[in-house]
């Protein structure tokens, strides 16, 4: 589903940024190629899922600028690690749940609702779309918050650690069809695997410390969702020692 | 056989009343046996019927208007921060005054007719419909909010999509526990001032020693309030079909 304007690259900038007592950016930039994915990897508690929500405008405190100059409200869609499906919704209700928030008219809704039949299609749940989250499995649910970010049609994308609660083989599925519902629009995944980073991002950052450093752009040959070969394994493994030697703690002290 | 139970409790209280009754020959003006006051009642249905429609009339109303007042407040005071710090701390001050001492002046104030005992079990009852509609109200999920706001919602939208959906299973706790104190409310108003009623047949049957009646009455009340609290608990379990936990405590 490719996305109807050209998505804009996005520049994120952190003068300071402190959480509960600690100071986790200084002078951070991050910047997102246009049409691109990146996929940011560290450590937990390093503050990823703080960085997400800077960008989305859910804390204050970050400069967010569009390349294309506009306006960034009603440009951005968030996907988090847990589902977050209306119980009392059913799963085609919750996909065009923002139409109803933003109070679309009817017209608009009707749209919206066709276009969420069609990634229902696509992601597989078209026979249930009548159904209730709770009715589902958890990897069929993590499927239909996945349409309802589609459904949403924003050019800048922000997902959260979208696939960490699902077993392997549901992810691995659900990341190729992320990588190719999401192709063409600008999307920050933040993740902890270096494997999933790898696998779907046009670019991957680390980031790493306290306050928080943001690694050199890391950027794999080949077009994502990339198969892991044996050099893409190898790229695993690099930045898994990179990431585990920055933050080390002596080993020793736990055994 | 589970379905059964209730019915076999009900059989064996039954019985070991009776026998209380046969073994201690107690006179009948201070205990009835049940086989006594299952024949008034049949002989005098007539009389505690129409007693008991007044008293369900206060109870319906009572409850209807106290959930309406509850509901109504718990929203105010979700929706407006200002009335948060203003009515929140009058509202528990008021909790703790003793409704039943109340009663004696809501007859003076609004007579010995209907007005009086529906008001009385709207006092009852309002507080605990606020109390749990409104923190409902309070803990809507993290994350549904902040998906909400990331969708660019309007407020009211988020209140009305979101936060009032999602406080349903509170608000339920909250009604289930005014469906069980409306009748309490009724009763307890008829018995300061009235001249119809449950509350008021059981004072007039105690008092001419007629303690057969007094039991007839509270019988048909005590089924009354079963039958509202079954009613009720039906209502809400349509209303409210997901798990009360929220999936992902988000």
């Amino acid at each position: 589903m490719q996305p109807v304007e050209p998505a804009p690259g996005l520049a994120l900038a952190v003068e300071r940024f402190a959480f509960e007592g600690r100071l986790l950016f200084e002078g951070l930039a991050l910047e997102l190629p246009a049409g691109r994915m990146t996929c940011l990897l560290g450590p937990s508690g390093v503050g990823k899922s703080t960085l997400l929500r800077l960008a989305a405008g859910l804390l204050p405190g970050a400069v967010r600028t569009a390349s294309d100059g506009e306006p960034l409200s009603g440009r951005i869609a968030w996907m988090a690690q847990s589902d977050l499906l209306l119980p009392w919704l059913t799963v085609e209700d919750n996909l065009i749940l923002g139409f109803r928030l933003r109070g679309a008219d009817r017209e608009v809704l009707r749209a919206a609702r066709e276009r969420a039949r069609v990634l229902l299609e696509r992601v597989g749940l078209a026979e249930r779309a009548r159904a209730l989250p709770h009715e589902l499995s958890g990897g069929m649910r993590q499927r239909a918050a996945l349409a309802r970010t589609l459904v949403e049609d924003r050019p800048i994308v922000l997902m959260d650690e979208p696939f960490s609660a699902l077993d392997a083989i549901t992810r691995h599925r659900l990341q190729e069809l992320a990588a190719e519902l999401l192709r063409g629009r600008t999307v920050l995944l933040v993740t902890h695997s270096p494997l999933e980073a790898l696998r779907l991002g046009h670019e991957v950052r680390t980031l790493e410390g306290l306050p928080a450093r943001l690694g050199p752009p890391l950027r794999p040959a080949g077009n994502p969702p990339r198969s892991a070969d044996p050099a893409l394994l190898a790229l695993e493994a690099r930045l898994l020692e990179e990431l585990a030697g920055a933050g080390r703690e002596p080993l020793g002290v736990a055994a | 056989m589970i379905r059964l139970r209730p019915l076999l409790v009900a059989t064996g209280l039954l019985a070991l009343w009776q026998a209380i009754c046969l073994a201690t020959a107690v006179p009948p003006y201070i205990l009835p046996d049940p086989w006594r006051v299952a024949r008034t009642l049949w002989t005098r249905l007539d009389l505690v019927l129409a007693h008991a429609a007044t008293t369900a009339l206060e109870i319906l109303l009572g409850l209807l208007l106290g959930t309406l007042l509850g509901a109504a407040s718990a929203l105010l005071l979700a929706a407006s921060r200002r009335a948060r710090i203003w009515v929140l701390p009058v509202l528990v001050v008021s909790q703790a005054l003793p409704v039943f001492a109340l009663a004696p002046l809501l007859v003076l104030w609004l007579g010995y007719g209907l007005p009086s005992k529906v008001a009385m079990a709207v006092l009852i009852i309002y507080f605990p419909v606020t109390a749990a509609f409104h923190d409902g109200l309070r803990r809507t999920p993290q994350g549904w909010l902040e998906l909400a706001r990331v969708m660019g919602a309007r407020p009211a939208a988020i209140l009305w999509r979101v936060r009032v959906p999602a406080a349903l299973p509170a608000f339920g706790s909250g009604l289930r526990v005014a469906a069980a104190v409306a009748p309490i409310g009724a009763v307890v108003g008829e018995w300061v001032g009235s001249s119809a009623g449950l509350g008021y047949l059981m004072l007039h049957a105690n008092a001419r020693m007629q303690t057969d009646l007094l039991f007839a009455s509270l019988l048909v009340l005590c089924l009354m309030a079963l039958l509202l609290w079954q009613a009720v608990d039906r209502l809400l379990r349509c209303l409210v079909v997901w798990p009360s936990e929220p999936l992902h405590p988000a």
